[in-house]
Protein backbone atom coordinates (compact mmCIF):
# COMPACT_ATOMS: atom_id res chain seq x y z
CA UNK A 1 0.00 0.00 0.00
CA UNK A 2 2.81 2.33 0.97
CA UNK A 3 4.49 1.55 -2.32
CA UNK A 4 1.27 2.18 -4.19
CA UNK A 5 0.82 5.59 -2.63
CA UNK A 6 4.45 6.36 -3.29
CA UNK A 7 4.04 5.31 -6.87
CA UNK A 8 0.96 7.48 -7.37
CA UNK A 9 1.78 10.34 -9.67
CA UNK A 10 -0.47 13.38 -9.32
CA UNK A 11 0.68 14.67 -12.71
CA UNK A 12 -0.27 11.49 -14.47
CA UNK A 13 -3.62 11.48 -12.66
CA UNK A 14 -4.19 15.06 -13.76
CA UNK A 15 -3.34 14.31 -17.39
CA UNK A 16 -5.37 11.14 -17.42
CA UNK A 17 -8.48 12.97 -16.19
CA UNK A 18 -8.00 15.85 -18.63
CA UNK A 19 -7.12 13.71 -21.62
CA UNK A 20 -9.80 11.15 -20.95
CA UNK A 21 -12.56 13.72 -20.61
CA UNK A 22 -11.30 15.47 -23.73
CA UNK A 23 -11.22 12.17 -25.61
CA UNK A 24 -14.66 11.31 -24.28
CA UNK A 25 -16.13 14.60 -25.48
CA UNK A 26 -14.42 14.45 -28.86
CA UNK A 27 -15.37 10.85 -29.49
CA UNK A 28 -18.90 11.49 -28.31
CA UNK A 29 -19.33 14.29 -30.82
CA UNK A 30 -17.41 12.87 -33.77
CA UNK A 31 -17.70 9.13 -33.33
CA UNK A 32 -20.11 7.57 -30.88
CA UNK A 33 -23.16 9.68 -31.64
CA UNK A 34 -22.90 9.36 -35.45
CA UNK A 35 -22.01 5.66 -35.18
CA UNK A 36 -24.85 4.80 -32.83
CA UNK A 37 -27.25 6.92 -34.83
CA UNK A 38 -26.22 5.26 -38.08
CA UNK A 39 -26.51 1.82 -36.53
CA UNK A 40 -29.91 2.62 -35.09
CA UNK A 41 -31.09 3.96 -38.40
CA UNK A 42 -29.85 0.83 -40.08
CA UNK A 43 -31.61 -1.38 -37.55
CA UNK A 44 -34.74 0.68 -37.97
CA UNK A 45 -34.37 0.24 -41.73
CA UNK A 46 -34.00 -3.50 -41.36
CA UNK A 47 -37.04 -3.67 -39.11
CA UNK A 48 -39.05 -1.61 -41.57
CA UNK A 49 -37.88 -3.69 -44.51
CA UNK A 50 -38.87 -6.88 -42.72
CA UNK A 51 -42.26 -5.46 -41.87
CA UNK A 52 -42.71 -4.30 -45.45
CA UNK A 53 -41.76 -7.75 -46.72
CA UNK A 54 -44.28 -9.27 -44.35
CA UNK A 55 -46.93 -6.85 -45.55
CA UNK A 56 -46.09 -7.59 -49.16
CA UNK A 57 -46.41 -11.27 -48.44
CA UNK A 58 -49.82 -10.76 -46.91
CA UNK A 59 -50.85 -8.56 -49.81
CA UNK A 60 -49.67 -11.22 -52.18
CA UNK A 61 -51.72 -13.81 -50.34
CA UNK A 62 -54.73 -11.53 -50.50
CA UNK A 63 -54.23 -11.00 -54.19
CA UNK A 64 -53.92 -14.73 -54.80
CA UNK A 65 -57.04 -15.34 -52.76
CA UNK A 66 -58.84 -12.62 -54.65
CA UNK A 67 -57.88 -13.96 -58.03
CA UNK A 68 -58.87 -17.42 -56.93
CA UNK A 69 -62.21 -16.05 -55.90
CA UNK A 70 -62.61 -14.20 -59.17
CA UNK A 71 -61.74 -17.31 -61.11
CA UNK A 72 -64.29 -19.30 -59.20
CA UNK A 73 -66.91 -16.67 -59.75
CA UNK A 74 -66.18 -16.59 -63.46
CA UNK A 75 -66.40 -20.33 -63.59
CA UNK A 76 -69.73 -20.32 -61.80
CA UNK A 77 -71.00 -17.62 -64.09
CA UNK A 78 -69.99 -19.56 -67.16
CA UNK A 79 -71.68 -22.60 -65.74
CA UNK A 80 -74.83 -20.62 -65.11
CA UNK A 81 -74.77 -19.11 -68.57
CA UNK A 82 -74.33 -22.48 -70.20
CA UNK A 83 -77.16 -23.87 -68.17
CA UNK A 84 -79.38 -20.97 -69.09
CA UNK A 85 -78.52 -21.36 -72.78
CA UNK A 86 -79.35 -25.01 -72.61
CA UNK A 87 -82.65 -24.27 -70.95
CA UNK A 88 -83.47 -21.66 -73.54
CA UNK A 89 -82.63 -24.05 -76.31
CA UNK A 90 -84.80 -26.76 -74.84
CA UNK A 91 -87.60 -24.35 -74.30
CA UNK A 92 -87.34 -23.10 -77.83
CA UNK A 93 -87.41 -26.59 -79.19
CA UNK A 94 -90.38 -27.46 -77.01
CA UNK A 95 -92.18 -24.29 -77.99
CA UNK A 96 -91.54 -24.92 -81.66
CA UNK A 97 -92.79 -28.42 -81.29
CA UNK A 98 -95.93 -27.29 -79.52
CA UNK A 99 -96.55 -24.60 -82.08
CA UNK A 100 -96.05 -26.99 -84.95
CA UNK A 101 -98.40 -29.44 -83.41
CA UNK A 102 -101.04 -26.78 -82.83
CA UNK A 103 -100.63 -25.58 -86.38
CA UNK A 104 -100.91 -29.11 -87.69
CA UNK A 105 -103.96 -29.76 -85.63
CA UNK A 106 -105.47 -26.56 -86.85
CA UNK A 107 -104.76 -27.52 -90.45
CA UNK A 108 -106.15 -30.96 -89.90
CA UNK A 109 -109.26 -29.46 -88.26
CA UNK A 110 -109.71 -27.06 -91.15
CA UNK A 111 -109.28 -29.89 -93.57
CA UNK A 112 -111.78 -31.98 -91.74
CA UNK A 113 -114.15 -29.06 -91.65
CA UNK A 114 -113.89 -28.45 -95.36
CA UNK A 115 -114.22 -32.17 -96.02
CA UNK A 116 -117.32 -32.15 -93.86
CA UNK A 117 -118.69 -29.14 -95.85
CA UNK A 118 -117.92 -30.82 -99.15
CA UNK A 119 -119.52 -33.99 -97.87
CA UNK A 120 -122.61 -32.11 -96.80
CA UNK A 121 -122.78 -30.24 -100.12
CA UNK A 122 -122.32 -33.49 -101.98
CA UNK A 123 -125.03 -35.18 -99.92
CA UNK A 124 -127.36 -32.22 -100.50
CA UNK A 125 -126.61 -32.36 -104.19
CA UNK A 126 -127.21 -36.08 -104.25
CA UNK A 127 -130.47 -35.57 -102.37
CA UNK A 128 -131.72 -32.95 -104.84
CA UNK A 129 -130.66 -35.11 -107.79
CA UNK A 130 -132.35 -38.10 -106.19
CA UNK A 131 -135.56 -35.99 -105.77
CA UNK A 132 -135.40 -34.79 -109.35
CA UNK A 133 -134.78 -38.28 -110.54
CA UNK A 134 -137.60 -39.60 -108.36
CA UNK A 135 -139.99 -36.98 -109.75
CA UNK A 136 -138.87 -37.78 -113.24
CA UNK A 137 -139.36 -41.47 -112.57
CA UNK A 138 -142.65 -40.84 -110.96
CA UNK A 139 -143.72 -38.71 -113.94
CA UNK A 140 -142.67 -41.44 -116.27
CA UNK A 141 -144.47 -44.04 -114.19
CA UNK A 142 -147.55 -41.89 -113.96
CA UNK A 143 -147.53 -41.12 -117.66
CA UNK A 144 -147.18 -44.72 -118.30
CA UNK A 145 -149.98 -45.73 -115.90
CA UNK A 146 -152.38 -42.97 -117.02
CA UNK A 147 -152.28 -43.90 -120.59
CA UNK A 148 -155.67 -45.72 -120.51
CA UNK A 149 -158.92 -44.37 -119.07
CA UNK A 150 -159.61 -47.10 -116.70
CA UNK A 151 -156.48 -46.78 -114.90
CA UNK A 152 -157.09 -43.06 -114.66
CA UNK A 153 -160.52 -43.58 -113.24
CA UNK A 154 -159.34 -46.21 -110.82
CA UNK A 155 -156.73 -43.87 -109.56
CA UNK A 156 -159.16 -41.13 -109.18
CA UNK A 157 -161.37 -43.39 -107.29
CA UNK A 158 -158.64 -44.49 -105.08
CA UNK A 159 -157.63 -40.91 -104.44
CA UNK A 160 -161.16 -39.91 -103.80
CA UNK A 161 -161.55 -42.76 -101.38
CA UNK A 162 -158.40 -41.58 -99.58
CA UNK A 163 -159.91 -38.25 -99.15
CA UNK A 164 -162.34 -38.86 -96.41
CA UNK A 165 -164.47 -35.98 -95.50
CA UNK A 166 -163.97 -35.03 -92.04
CA UNK B 1 20.74 -2.09 -19.32
CA UNK B 2 21.53 -4.51 -22.08
CA UNK B 3 18.46 -6.48 -21.02
CA UNK B 4 16.24 -3.81 -22.47
CA UNK B 5 17.74 -4.34 -25.85
CA UNK B 6 17.39 -8.08 -25.61
CA UNK B 7 13.82 -8.00 -24.42
CA UNK B 8 12.79 -5.63 -27.17
CA UNK B 9 14.39 -7.81 -29.77
CA UNK B 10 12.74 -10.84 -28.26
CA UNK B 11 9.38 -9.33 -28.33
CA UNK B 12 9.81 -8.18 -31.89
CA UNK B 13 10.33 -11.61 -33.30
CA UNK B 14 11.26 -15.02 -32.09
CA UNK B 15 13.67 -15.42 -34.95
CA UNK B 16 16.01 -13.28 -32.97
CA UNK B 17 16.04 -15.72 -30.13
CA UNK B 18 19.39 -17.22 -30.80
CA UNK B 19 22.86 -17.45 -29.50
CA UNK B 20 23.68 -14.20 -31.18
CA UNK B 21 22.02 -12.28 -28.39
CA UNK B 22 23.92 -14.15 -25.74
CA UNK B 23 27.18 -13.79 -27.55
CA UNK B 24 26.94 -10.05 -27.22
CA UNK B 25 26.69 -10.25 -23.52
CA UNK B 26 29.70 -8.82 -21.81
CA UNK B 27 30.42 -8.66 -18.12
CA UNK B 28 29.23 -5.42 -16.64
CA UNK B 29 29.70 -3.75 -13.31
CA UNK B 30 27.48 -6.25 -11.57
CA UNK B 31 29.31 -9.14 -13.09
CA UNK B 32 28.06 -12.50 -14.17
CA UNK B 33 26.99 -13.76 -10.79
CA UNK B 34 23.39 -15.02 -10.76
CA UNK B 35 22.55 -12.69 -7.84
CA UNK B 36 23.81 -9.73 -9.80
CA UNK B 37 21.71 -10.66 -12.81
CA UNK B 38 18.66 -11.28 -10.62
CA UNK B 39 19.04 -7.91 -8.98
CA UNK B 40 19.45 -6.33 -12.38
CA UNK B 41 16.33 -8.06 -13.71
CA UNK B 42 14.38 -6.94 -10.65
CA UNK B 43 15.52 -3.38 -11.11
CA UNK B 44 14.72 -3.53 -14.76
CA UNK B 45 11.20 -4.85 -14.20
CA UNK B 46 10.60 -2.23 -11.55
CA UNK B 47 11.85 0.43 -13.87
CA UNK B 48 9.65 -0.83 -16.66
CA UNK B 49 6.52 -0.76 -14.52
CA UNK B 50 7.11 2.86 -13.70
CA UNK B 51 6.36 5.87 -15.76
CA UNK B 52 9.36 7.67 -17.21
CA UNK B 53 10.18 11.13 -18.48
CA UNK B 54 11.66 10.08 -21.79
CA UNK B 55 10.57 7.60 -24.41
CA UNK B 56 13.27 5.00 -24.36
CA UNK B 57 13.09 2.44 -27.16
CA UNK B 58 16.16 0.50 -26.07
CA UNK B 59 19.50 0.97 -24.40
CA UNK B 60 22.80 -0.79 -24.84
CA UNK B 61 26.35 -0.70 -23.63
CA UNK B 62 29.01 -0.28 -26.25
CA UNK B 63 32.49 -1.81 -26.37
CA UNK B 64 33.88 0.94 -24.22
CA UNK B 65 31.35 0.20 -21.49
CA UNK B 66 29.42 3.38 -22.18
CA UNK B 67 25.60 3.34 -22.00
CA UNK B 68 23.64 4.46 -25.00
CA UNK B 69 19.91 5.14 -24.97
CA UNK B 70 17.91 5.11 -28.16
CA UNK B 71 14.65 7.00 -27.98
CA UNK B 72 13.44 10.54 -27.72
CA UNK B 73 13.04 12.99 -24.87
CA UNK B 74 9.63 14.26 -23.72
CA UNK B 75 8.75 17.66 -22.30
CA UNK B 76 8.97 18.11 -18.55
CA UNK B 77 6.43 20.48 -17.03
CA UNK B 78 6.93 21.40 -13.39
CA UNK B 79 5.09 23.73 -11.07
CA UNK B 80 7.67 25.02 -8.65
CA UNK B 81 6.86 28.63 -7.81
CA UNK B 82 6.00 29.16 -11.44
CA UNK B 83 5.76 27.00 -14.49
CA UNK B 84 8.98 25.35 -15.61
CA UNK B 85 9.02 23.68 -18.99
CA UNK B 86 12.08 21.96 -20.37
CA UNK B 87 13.12 18.89 -22.30
CA UNK B 88 13.78 15.71 -20.38
CA UNK B 89 17.04 15.40 -22.31
CA UNK B 90 18.47 17.73 -19.69
CA UNK B 91 18.42 14.87 -17.19
CA UNK B 92 20.47 12.64 -19.49
CA UNK B 93 18.45 9.65 -18.32
CA UNK B 94 18.90 10.53 -14.70
CA UNK B 95 22.63 10.87 -14.93
CA UNK B 96 22.91 14.63 -14.65
CA UNK B 97 21.29 17.48 -12.80
CA UNK B 98 18.94 19.65 -14.82
CA UNK B 99 19.27 23.34 -14.17
CA UNK B 100 16.27 25.52 -14.99
CA UNK B 101 15.93 29.18 -13.99
CA UNK B 102 18.42 28.72 -11.21
CA UNK B 103 16.64 25.66 -9.78
CA UNK B 104 18.21 22.22 -9.89
CA UNK B 105 16.28 19.02 -10.44
CA UNK B 106 17.36 15.44 -10.30
CA UNK B 107 15.66 12.22 -11.43
CA UNK B 108 15.54 9.39 -8.92
CA UNK B 109 13.49 6.26 -9.69
CA UNK B 110 11.57 8.16 -12.36
CA UNK B 111 10.58 10.89 -9.94
CA UNK B 112 11.81 14.47 -10.06
CA UNK B 113 13.33 15.94 -6.91
CA UNK B 114 14.60 19.41 -6.24
CA UNK B 115 18.27 19.34 -5.33
CA UNK B 116 21.26 21.59 -4.96
CA UNK B 117 23.63 22.28 -7.84
CA UNK B 118 25.51 19.04 -7.23
CA UNK B 119 22.32 16.95 -7.41
CA UNK B 120 22.72 15.52 -3.92
CA UNK B 121 19.78 13.61 -2.55
CA UNK B 122 19.23 13.00 1.14
CA UNK B 123 17.50 9.82 2.23
CA UNK B 124 15.52 8.84 5.29
CA UNK B 125 15.99 5.51 7.06
CA UNK B 126 13.62 3.74 4.59
CA UNK B 127 15.75 4.98 1.72
CA UNK B 128 13.10 7.44 0.50
CA UNK B 129 14.52 10.76 -0.67
CA UNK B 130 13.61 13.63 1.65
CA UNK B 131 14.17 16.31 -0.98
CA UNK B 132 11.27 18.50 -2.05
CA UNK B 133 9.19 17.21 -4.94
CA UNK B 134 7.87 19.86 -7.32
CA UNK B 135 4.40 19.28 -8.81
CA UNK B 136 5.10 17.25 -11.89
CA UNK B 137 2.78 17.72 -14.85
CA UNK B 138 5.24 16.36 -17.38
CA UNK B 139 4.19 14.80 -20.64
CA UNK B 140 5.66 11.52 -19.47
CA UNK B 141 5.83 8.29 -21.44
CA UNK B 142 2.39 7.29 -20.16
CA UNK B 143 0.86 10.66 -21.01
CA UNK B 144 2.49 10.44 -24.41
CA UNK B 145 1.03 6.99 -24.97
CA UNK B 146 -2.39 8.21 -23.84
CA UNK B 147 -2.17 10.98 -26.41
CA UNK B 148 -1.17 8.50 -29.10
CA UNK B 149 -3.99 6.14 -28.11
CA UNK B 150 -6.45 8.99 -28.00
CA UNK B 151 -5.48 10.13 -31.47
CA UNK B 152 -5.63 6.56 -32.75
CA UNK B 153 -9.07 6.01 -31.24
CA UNK B 154 -10.26 9.31 -32.61
CA UNK B 155 -8.95 8.48 -36.05
CA UNK B 156 -10.44 4.97 -36.11
CA UNK B 157 -13.87 5.84 -34.82
CA UNK B 158 -14.38 9.16 -36.54
CA UNK B 159 -13.48 7.44 -39.81
CA UNK B 160 -15.96 4.70 -38.94
CA UNK B 161 -18.59 7.36 -38.29
CA UNK B 162 -17.78 9.04 -41.59
CA UNK B 163 -17.86 5.75 -43.48
CA UNK B 164 -21.53 5.39 -42.54
CA UNK B 165 -22.28 8.70 -44.14
CA UNK B 166 -20.29 7.81 -47.23
CA UNK B 167 -21.26 4.20 -47.84
CA UNK B 168 -24.77 4.22 -46.49
CA UNK B 169 -25.32 2.00 -43.50
CA UNK B 170 -22.49 -0.39 -44.23
CA UNK B 171 -19.15 0.07 -42.47
CA UNK B 172 -15.99 -0.21 -44.54
CA UNK B 173 -12.46 -1.28 -43.78
CA UNK B 174 -11.40 -1.36 -40.14
CA UNK B 175 -14.89 -0.36 -39.08
CA UNK B 176 -16.07 -3.84 -40.00
CA UNK B 177 -13.96 -5.15 -37.17
CA UNK B 178 -14.90 -2.50 -34.62
CA UNK B 179 -18.59 -2.15 -35.35
CA UNK B 180 -19.57 -5.51 -33.86
CA UNK B 181 -17.62 -4.62 -30.71
CA UNK B 182 -19.47 -1.31 -30.44
CA UNK B 183 -22.73 -3.17 -30.90
CA UNK B 184 -21.72 -5.77 -28.32
CA UNK B 185 -21.02 -3.05 -25.78
CA UNK B 186 -24.36 -1.46 -26.54
CA UNK B 187 -26.46 -4.63 -26.51
CA UNK B 188 -24.76 -6.89 -24.00
CA UNK B 189 -23.14 -4.44 -21.64
CA UNK B 190 -25.09 -1.18 -21.65
CA UNK B 191 -28.64 -2.33 -22.40
CA UNK B 192 -28.24 -5.52 -20.37
CA UNK B 193 -27.10 -3.70 -17.24
CA UNK B 194 -28.57 -0.21 -17.46
CA UNK B 195 -31.76 -0.90 -19.31
CA UNK B 196 -33.32 0.19 -22.56
CA UNK B 197 -34.49 3.53 -21.23
CA UNK B 198 -31.34 5.10 -19.83
CA UNK B 199 -28.40 3.40 -21.46
CA UNK B 200 -27.89 6.10 -24.07
CA UNK B 201 -26.59 8.59 -21.55
CA UNK B 202 -23.76 6.26 -20.54
CA UNK B 203 -22.86 4.89 -23.96
CA UNK B 204 -20.09 7.41 -24.80
CA UNK B 205 -18.34 6.78 -21.50
CA UNK B 206 -18.61 3.00 -21.73
CA UNK B 207 -17.37 2.89 -25.31
CA UNK B 208 -14.52 5.29 -24.65
CA UNK B 209 -13.39 3.54 -21.49
CA UNK B 210 -13.52 0.13 -23.13
CA UNK B 211 -11.49 1.04 -26.17
CA UNK B 212 -9.13 3.25 -24.19
CA UNK B 213 -8.28 0.47 -21.74
CA UNK B 214 -8.15 -2.20 -24.40
CA UNK B 215 -5.86 -0.22 -26.68
CA UNK B 216 -3.54 0.77 -23.85
CA UNK B 217 -3.47 -2.81 -22.61
CA UNK B 218 -2.50 -3.93 -26.10
CA UNK B 219 0.15 -1.23 -26.36
CA UNK B 220 1.52 -2.57 -23.10
CA UNK B 221 2.21 -5.86 -24.88
CA UNK B 222 4.08 -4.27 -27.75
CA UNK B 223 7.83 -3.88 -27.64
CA UNK B 224 7.31 -0.21 -26.86
CA UNK B 225 7.05 -1.46 -23.30
CA UNK B 226 4.54 1.02 -21.97
CA UNK B 227 2.62 0.13 -18.86
CA UNK B 228 -0.13 2.75 -18.78
CA UNK B 229 -3.09 0.74 -17.53
CA UNK B 230 -0.78 -0.88 -14.98
CA UNK B 231 -0.22 2.53 -13.44
CA UNK B 232 -2.17 3.24 -10.29
CA UNK B 233 -2.70 6.92 -11.16
CA UNK B 234 -4.32 6.03 -14.48
CA UNK B 235 -6.65 3.42 -13.06
CA UNK B 236 -7.50 5.76 -10.17
CA UNK B 237 -8.44 8.48 -12.62
CA UNK B 238 -10.73 6.10 -14.49
CA UNK B 239 -12.31 4.85 -11.29
CA UNK B 240 -12.82 8.43 -10.07
CA UNK B 241 -14.69 9.19 -13.28
CA UNK B 242 -16.86 6.12 -12.77
CA UNK B 243 -17.49 7.19 -9.18
CA UNK B 244 -18.43 10.73 -10.20
CA UNK B 245 -20.72 9.53 -12.96
CA UNK B 246 -22.42 7.06 -10.64
CA UNK B 247 -22.84 9.62 -7.89
CA UNK B 248 -24.10 12.47 -10.02
CA UNK B 249 -26.46 10.44 -12.16
CA UNK B 250 -27.84 8.57 -9.15
CA UNK B 251 -31.63 8.63 -8.94
CA UNK B 252 -33.73 9.09 -5.84
CA UNK B 253 -34.15 5.34 -5.63
CA UNK B 254 -30.40 4.84 -5.66
CA UNK B 255 -29.87 7.11 -2.66
CA UNK B 256 -32.93 5.74 -0.93
CA UNK B 257 -31.45 2.30 -1.33
CA UNK B 258 -28.28 3.42 0.38
CA UNK B 259 -29.82 5.28 3.30
CA UNK B 260 -33.03 3.28 3.65
CA UNK B 261 -32.26 -0.12 2.16
CA UNK B 262 -35.17 -1.96 3.78
CA UNK B 263 -37.78 0.57 2.74
CA UNK B 264 -41.24 -0.15 4.10
CA UNK B 265 -40.41 -3.74 4.84
CA UNK B 266 -39.89 -3.11 8.55
CA UNK B 267 -41.14 -0.77 11.29
CA UNK B 268 -38.83 2.12 12.21
CA UNK B 269 -37.71 0.74 15.58
CA UNK B 270 -36.59 -2.47 13.91
CA UNK B 271 -34.76 -0.55 11.21
CA UNK B 272 -32.71 1.53 13.63
CA UNK B 273 -30.89 -1.48 15.03
CA UNK B 274 -30.08 -2.89 11.61
CA UNK B 275 -29.27 0.44 10.02
CA UNK B 276 -26.48 1.14 12.49
CA UNK B 277 -24.59 -1.59 10.66
CA UNK B 278 -26.26 -1.60 7.26
CA UNK B 279 -26.11 2.06 6.30
CA UNK B 280 -22.37 2.46 6.92
CA UNK B 281 -21.80 -0.66 4.83
CA UNK B 282 -23.91 0.77 2.03
CA UNK B 283 -22.04 4.07 2.20
CA UNK B 284 -18.71 2.26 2.18
CA UNK B 285 -19.97 0.31 -0.80
CA UNK B 286 -20.22 3.50 -2.85
CA UNK B 287 -16.47 3.91 -2.52
CA UNK B 288 -15.47 0.28 -2.51
CA UNK B 289 -17.03 -0.37 -5.90
CA UNK B 290 -14.81 2.04 -7.86
CA UNK B 291 -11.88 1.17 -5.62
CA UNK B 292 -12.24 -2.47 -6.60
CA UNK B 293 -12.28 -1.35 -10.22
CA UNK B 294 -9.03 0.55 -9.95
CA UNK B 295 -7.20 -2.14 -8.02
CA UNK B 296 -8.40 -4.92 -10.32
CA UNK B 297 -7.18 -3.27 -13.48
CA UNK B 298 -3.93 -2.10 -11.93
CA UNK B 299 -3.13 -5.47 -10.36
CA UNK B 300 -3.99 -7.50 -13.43
CA UNK B 301 -1.96 -5.45 -15.84
CA UNK B 302 1.00 -5.08 -13.50
CA UNK B 303 0.99 -8.78 -12.71
CA UNK B 304 0.91 -9.62 -16.38
CA UNK B 305 3.90 -7.41 -17.09
CA UNK B 306 5.85 -8.77 -14.14
CA UNK B 307 5.23 -12.39 -15.13
CA UNK B 308 6.07 -11.76 -18.76
CA UNK B 309 9.26 -9.89 -18.00
CA UNK B 310 10.34 -12.34 -15.34
CA UNK B 311 10.03 -15.14 -17.84
CA UNK B 312 12.08 -13.20 -20.35
CA UNK B 313 14.56 -12.52 -17.53
CA UNK B 314 14.84 -16.23 -16.86
CA UNK B 315 16.68 -16.57 -20.14
CA UNK B 316 19.56 -14.62 -18.66
CA UNK B 317 19.56 -16.65 -15.51
CA UNK B 318 19.51 -20.02 -17.29
CA UNK B 319 21.97 -18.99 -19.98
CA UNK B 320 21.71 -22.30 -21.70
CA UNK B 321 20.46 -23.71 -24.96
CA UNK B 322 17.70 -25.48 -23.07
CA UNK B 323 16.62 -22.78 -20.67
CA UNK B 324 16.57 -20.01 -23.22
CA UNK B 325 14.08 -21.56 -25.63
CA UNK B 326 12.09 -22.92 -22.69
CA UNK B 327 11.76 -19.48 -21.14
CA UNK B 328 10.99 -18.08 -24.51
CA UNK B 329 8.24 -20.64 -25.08
CA UNK B 330 6.75 -19.86 -21.69
CA UNK B 331 6.89 -16.14 -22.21
CA UNK B 332 5.34 -16.58 -25.63
CA UNK B 333 2.47 -18.56 -24.13
CA UNK B 334 2.01 -15.95 -21.41
CA UNK B 335 2.01 -13.25 -24.09
CA UNK B 336 -0.90 -14.96 -25.78
CA UNK B 337 -2.73 -15.16 -22.47
CA UNK B 338 -1.95 -11.49 -21.89
CA UNK B 339 -3.58 -10.62 -25.20
CA UNK B 340 -6.71 -12.26 -23.85
CA UNK B 341 -6.30 -10.57 -20.46
CA UNK B 342 -5.96 -7.20 -22.18
CA UNK B 343 -9.39 -7.64 -23.72
CA UNK B 344 -10.85 -9.29 -20.65
CA UNK B 345 -9.82 -6.51 -18.27
CA UNK B 346 -11.20 -3.85 -20.58
CA UNK B 347 -14.41 -5.86 -20.74
CA UNK B 348 -14.62 -6.33 -16.98
CA UNK B 349 -13.99 -2.66 -16.29
CA UNK B 350 -16.67 -1.62 -18.77
CA UNK B 351 -19.08 -4.31 -17.60
CA UNK B 352 -18.79 -3.36 -13.93
CA UNK B 353 -19.00 0.35 -14.73
CA UNK B 354 -22.22 -0.37 -16.60
CA UNK B 355 -23.46 -2.41 -13.64
CA UNK B 356 -22.82 0.50 -11.25
CA UNK B 357 -24.46 2.93 -13.65
CA UNK B 358 -27.36 0.53 -13.78
CA UNK B 359 -27.73 0.69 -9.99
CA UNK B 360 -27.42 4.47 -10.05
CA UNK B 361 -30.09 4.94 -12.67
CA UNK B 362 -32.50 2.39 -11.29
CA UNK B 363 -35.99 3.77 -10.89
CA UNK B 364 -37.89 1.01 -9.16
CA UNK B 365 -37.32 -1.47 -6.39
CA UNK B 366 -36.61 -4.75 -8.08
CA UNK B 367 -32.98 -5.65 -8.60
CA UNK B 368 -31.91 -5.12 -5.02
CA UNK B 369 -30.91 -8.71 -4.79
CA UNK B 370 -28.54 -8.24 -7.70
CA UNK B 371 -26.91 -5.33 -6.01
CA UNK B 372 -26.45 -7.26 -2.82
CA UNK B 373 -24.85 -10.10 -4.73
CA UNK B 374 -22.54 -7.78 -6.59
CA UNK B 375 -21.49 -6.13 -3.39
CA UNK B 376 -20.77 -9.40 -1.70
CA UNK B 377 -18.70 -10.41 -4.69
CA UNK B 378 -16.57 -7.31 -4.30
CA UNK B 379 -16.21 -7.31 -0.58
Amino acid sequence: MDKLINEFSAGLFFWQIILFILLLLLLRKFAWKPILKAVEQREEGIRNALAAAEDAKKEMQNVTADSEKLLQEARAEREAMLKEAREIKEKMIADAKAQAQAEGEKIVAQAQQSIEGEKKAAIADIKSQVAELSVEIAEKVLRDQLSDKNKQLKLVDQLVSDIKLR
Amino acid sequence: MRLTFVSKILAFSFLFLSAGVFAKESPEAQGDSPEGIKAEINAFIEHHLQDSHDFNLYSYTDEAGEMHHVGFPLPVILWDNGLKVFSSSKFHHGETVAEVDGNHYMLYHSKIYKTNAQGELTFDEEHHPTNAKPLDFSISKSVFMMLVTGLLLFWIFSSLARSYARHGAVPKGIGRFFEPIVLYIRDDIAIANIGEKKYKKYMPFLLTVFFFIWFLNMFGLTPLGVNVTGNIAVTTALAVLVFLLTTFTGTKDYWKHIFDPLGDGMPWFGKIIIYIILVPIEILGIFIKPFALLIRLYANMTAGHVVLMSLIGLIFIFKSWVGGPLSFGLSFAISLIEVLVALLQAYIFTMLSALYFGFASEEHDHGHEHEEDAELAHL
